[in-house]
C-alpha cells in the first residue's frame, strides 16, 4: 500500500505545498516532513508528504530511471 | 541492469539450491509483475507474495460493518479508491453506491476532512485502512479534527503494522522463507530498524527495496549475497528514501492518535498487537464507538483460498476459483479485486493459463 | 454476490461494458450487421458503402481543457466514422437538457458544436431537444448519429487484422482522460494537460491515399489503448505485442498518472486512431500520417501475430513482458 510519488514543491504556504509531478499539480500537506522549501523533492503519499529528499537523492533516483530506460536486450 | 541480471544469476549459482524471498507489499507485488522482472530470474530464485495488500488482509467482517454505515441517511462513507470494489458477504461498497448509498472516493484523509467542514449535517466516515506509510495520514486528520472542533467526522479504523505479521510468518515452519524484501515505504515511516529482529532472532537476510523494476532486482542481488556469503543482515537498498530511524514527526504522530491492538488479518487470523486503534483521547473520532458499528463475523466462500495465498503458502493457480467463478470483473475475493491483489496480479499480467 | 444493478464500471468501455453487452443487448438485438460490433455499422445503400454511428455524451464537467462536451459530441462520431475508412457526411444531434441550465452555457456548447462541424466539412442535419427536472441529469447529455460513405477500398474491421501487421498509433496518449479528470470535484489536481479532441477524418484520409493494405483502425476512447487492442486481438483471433519504450506518453502524463496510481494505457483519448497496416507499408504510411498535424509524432508500437491468439502483450523496458488486460472499466485514483 505504497503508492508515493516524488514530487518537487512549486509552492508554499504554511503547513500546505503545492506539489509538481512532472506538471500535474496538487496540493498537499507538509507537516510530517523536516522545514520544507520552495524546490524540495518530496516523497508524496494519499495527499502528505512523507519524506524530503536531498540533492544526492534526487539524483540517485533519476539515475536509476536513465539506467532502466537503455534499451539493452537482456534475454 | 544486464550486469545485475548477470550477477543475480551467478550469485544464486552459488547459493546451490532453491530459495524463496517474500515481498510483503502490495506495491512490489505489482512492480514485480507489471515490468516483468520475474522472468529475468533464474529459476532457483522465486519472489513470493506476502499479506503486503492491506485491503486484501481487511477482515471481511470490517466490509460488512462499513457497508451498513453507508446504509445510514446522514453518513457520508469516504474511502480511498482501493475499498471500493471489494466484496463483503453479500454486496460491496460500489454496488451500494449504485443502489444510492453516499459514498465518495476521496485520494486523501485531508479531503474527508475537508468534506465533512463542507457538510455539517452528515456525519462524514473515513475508512482507515493501510499500514504504517498511510496511518499517519489519517493520525494527522484526527488530530486536525480534534484540534479545530469538528464534529462531524470520523474514522473506522483497520489500521495495521507489518513487524508483528512479519513475525508470524516467520514462526510458520511450513513456510521457510529464505529473504525478506522489505517495504521501502512503509520504512520511510518506521525506520529500516524495525525489522532487526528478523535477522536477528530468525538469522533471515532482510533488504528495504525501493519501488523501480531496479530497485526490486539489485534488493534480489543483495539477498542473494548475503545468502551467499552466510550472512544474516538487514540491509538497505533505498536509501535515497529511508534510514534507521525513520520519519520522526510521523511516528509521534501516530503514537500520539494511535496505541497497538490486536486485530484480525484474514487468511491468518489475529496477530496480537499488530493492528492501530484510536486512543481514548480521541475515542469521539472512533467510529465503531460513536456509530455503533458491528463487525459481524463474515461468510467467507470455502473454496476461496486467499488466506492461503496472502501467506504465500499458496498461489493463485492452486485455487479452483481463480479464473472461473474468481475474475476482476467478478471478484470472489479480495486478492483478486484489490488493484494490488496477487490474484488479480496474476489474472491480469500473466493470463489465466500461465 | 448481488448483481441487479448497473454500476458506473458498466460504462466504462472495458469489460463490465462488454459483458452488458453480451448478456443484455445481443440477445435480444442480435442481427449480423450488429454483431460484428465495430466503431460503426457498415450498410450497403443503393449498391455504395455507408456507414452509420450513434454515440451519448455524458462528460463531467462539460468545459474542460481543449474543448467541451459539444466539440467531443461532434469529434467522437466522426471519428468512428472515420476509423471505419467512411467520410463523415452528415450528423443528428439531441439534447436532454436540465432544467435550470444556463442559456449562456447552451449557446456556448452549440457554437462549439457548429464551429467543429464546419470545420470537419460535417453537417447537422436533424435534431431535437428534451428537457427533464432539475436534478434528472447533470446539466446537459448529448447524442450524436453520423452517417459517412465508406471511401476506404477495402472492408476495415476489427476481425480484418491478421499476423505481421504493423501497430501505429498518431501521437501521445492519455491526455483527455487526464484534461478531464482534472476537472472533477474530489480529485482535485491541477495540469496544464489539454484534450487531445480532434476530428480524425483529415488524417485518416491521409493514410487511404497512401493505398496501403490497412487492415483496421481503431479509435482508442473509453477504455484506452488496452480496451481497443483487447478487442482488435479477440476480434482478429491474433496476438498483438507492445514494446513498452515506443509508447508516447508525454511526461506530464506520466506525472498525472503517477500522482493518481492510474495507467496510461487505460485512459480515454479522442484525438488518436491506431492503424492496424501492412508491414510493408508501415513506413509510407507514416510518412503520410507524420506529413499531417494530427500525425507529426505517428510511430509503430508494436505487432501482431499469430500466438498467442487474442492476446495482447507489454514487452517492458526492462526487458520482461506482462499481459494487458481489458480495463475492467472505472479509472479510481487510488493510493495503493
Amino acid at each position: 500500500m505504497c503508492l508515493a510519488v516524488p514530487a518537487r514543491i512549486v509552492g508554499l504556504h504554511n503547513s500546505t505545498a503545492t506539489i509538481s509531478v512532472e506538471g500535474a499539480m496538487r496540493e498537499v500537506d507538509v507537516s510530517l516532513v523536516e522545514e520544507p522549501r520552495l524546490g524540495d523533492y518530496v516523497l508524496v503519499h494519499a495527499g502528505f508528504a512523507i519524506h524530503k529528499w536531498d540533492q544526492s537523492e534526487v539524483e540517485e533516483l533519476q539515475a536509476i530511471r536513465t539506467a532502466m530506460d537503455l534499451r539493452e536486450a537482456i534475454t | 541492469m544486464k550486469v545485475m541480471v548477470q550477477n543475480i544469476g551467478e550469485l544464486a549459482h552459488q547459493v546451490g539450491h532453491d530459495v524463496k524471498f517474500m515481498e510483503v507489499c502490495g506495491t512490489h507485488t505489482m512492480v514485480a509483475f507489471r515490468s516483468g522482472l520475474r522472468q529475468l530470474l533464474p529459476d532457483s530464485v522465486h519472489l513470493v507474495s506476502g499479506p503486503g495488500c492491506p485491503v486484501c488482509v481487511t477482515d471481511p467482517g470490517y466490509l460488512d460493518g462499513a457497508i451498513e454505515l453507508c446504509g445510514r441517511p446522514n453518513v457520508i462513507i469516504a474511502t480511498f479508491g482501493d475499498l471500493v470494489r471489494v466484496p463483503g458477504t453479500d454486496t460491496s461498497l460500489e454496488r451500494e453506491r449504485a443502489a444510492g448509498a453516499n459514498v465518495r472516493i476521496v485520494y486523501s484523509p485531508s479531503d474527508a476532512l475537508l468534506l465533512a467542514r463542507e457538510c455539517p449535517s452528515k456525519q462524514v466516515v473515513f475508512l482507515g485502512v493501510g499500514f504504517e506509510t498511510t496511518a499517519p495520514t489519517i493520525a494527522w486528520a484526527i488530530w486536525r479534527a480534534a484540534r479545530d472542533g469538528v464534529q462531524n467526522f470520523s474514522v473506522l479504523c483497520a489500521h495495521k503494522t507489518m513487524p508483528r505479521a512479519m513475525d508470524t510468518l516467520l514462526r510458520d515452519k511450513e513456510l521457510r522463507i529464505d529473504g525478506f524484501l522489505c517495504p521501502g515505504h512503509v520504512s520511510v515511516i518506521t525506520g529500516a530498524n524495525i525489522y532487526r529482529f528478523i535477522s536477528e532472532r530468525y538469522r533471515i537476510p532482510c533488504v528495504v527495496s525501493g519501488f523501480e523494476a531496479w530497485d526490486v532486482l539489485k534488493s534480489i542481488e543483495m539477498l542473494l549475497r548475503q545468502l551467499a556469503e552466510g550472512r544474516a543482515e538487514v540491509e538497505n537498498e533505498f536509501t535515497r528514501s529511508v534510514n534507521e530511524y525513520g520519519n520522526a514527526a510521523a511516528q509521534r504522530l501516530m503514537d500520539e492518535v494511535f496505541e497497538p491492538c490486536d486485530t484480525m488479518w484474514r487468511g491468518i487470523g489475529i496477530i496480537p498487537g499488530s493492528g492501530l486503534s484510536i486512543r481514548e483521547k480521541y475515542a469521539r473520532f472512533d467510529a465503531a464507538k460513536t456509530l455503533g458499528v458491528q463487525f459481524p463475523e463474515a461468510h467467507v466462500n470455502p473454496l476461496c483460498r486467499c488466506g492461503s495465498v496472502l501467506r504465500g503458502a499458496a498461489s493463485p493457480l492452486d485455487c479452483r476459483l481463480f479464473g472461473r467463478a474468481c475474475s476482476p470483473t467478478h471478484p470472489v475475493g479480495p486478492c483478486m479485486v484489490s488493484s494490488e491483489g496477487v490474484c488479480a496480479a496474476y489474472y491480469k499480467y500473466e493470463g489465466v493459463a500461465a | 454476490m448481488r448483481r441487479d444493478r448497473i454500476l458506473l464500471a458498466h460504462g466504462g468501455g472495458g469489460s463490465l461494458t462488454r459483458e452488458l453487452i453480451e448478456t443484455v443487448f445481443l440477445p435480444q438485438l442480435e442481427n449480423p450487421l450488429l454483431k460484428s460490433l465495430d466503431d460503426s455499422a457498415v450498410l450497403v445503400m443503393n449498391g455504395k458503402g455507408h456507414a452509420f454511428t450513434t454515440d451519448s455524451y455524458v462528460v463531467k464537467p462539460y468545459f474542460f481543457p481543449g474543448g467541451d462536451i459539444g466539440k467531443l459530441a461532434v469529434c467522437g462520431t466522426i471519428n468512428d466514422l472515420a476509423v471505419m475508412g467512411a467520410r463523415p457526411l452528415w450528423l443528428s444531434l439531441g439534447f436532454i437538457l436540465e432544467e435550470g441550465l444556463l442559456l449562456t452555457d447552451l449557446a456556448d456548447i452549440v457554437g462549439s458544436i457548429g464551429a467543429t462541424a464546419r470545420e470537419a466539412g460535417v453537417q447537422i442535419v436533424t435534431g431535437d431537444t428534451k428537457v427533464v427536472e432539475r436534478g434528472k441529469c447533470e446539466g446537459l447529455y448529448i447524442n450524436t448519429s453520423g452517417l459517412g460513405e465508406i471511401v476506404a477500398p477495402n472492408w476495415l474491421g476489427a476481425a480484418n487484422v491478421k499476423p505481421g501487421d504493423a501497430v501505429i498509433i498518431n501521437g501521445p496518449i492519455g491526455e483527455h482522460g487526464v484534461a478531464v479528470m482534472s476537472q472533477r470535484e474530489g480529485i482535485a489536481f491541477q495540469t496544464s494537460i489539454v484534450s487531445d479532441c480532434a476530428p480524425l477524418w483529415p488524417l485518416v484520409k491521409a493514410i487511404l491515399d497512401t493505398k496501403a493494405e490497412i487492415r483496421a483502425m481503431r479509435d482508442p476512447t473509453r477504455g484506452g489503448v488496452s480496451a481497443a487492442l483487447c478487442d482488435i486481438a479477440r476480434a482478429s483471433n491474433v496476438g498483438i505485442r507492445l514494446h513498452e519504450e515506443t509508447l508516447p506518453i508525454d511526461r506530464e502524463v506520466h506525472g498525472a498518472c503517477d500522482l493518481l496510481g492510474l495507467d496510461p494505457l487505460t485512459i480515454a483519448n479522442e484525438g488518436k486512431v491506431l492503424v492496424f497496416c501492412r508491414a510493408a507499408d508501415a513506413a509510407n504510411v507514416l510518412a503520410a500520417m507524420r506529413e499531417h498535424p494530427l500525425g507529426k509524432r505517428a510511430r509503430v508500437i508494436g505487432e501482431v501475430s499469430e500466438r498467442p491468439p487474442g492476446i495482447v502483450i507489454l514487452r517492458t523496458t526492462i526487458g520482461g513482458e506482462r499481459i494487458i488486460d481489458m480495463p475492467t472499466g472505472e479509472d479510481l485514483p487510488r493510493i495503493c
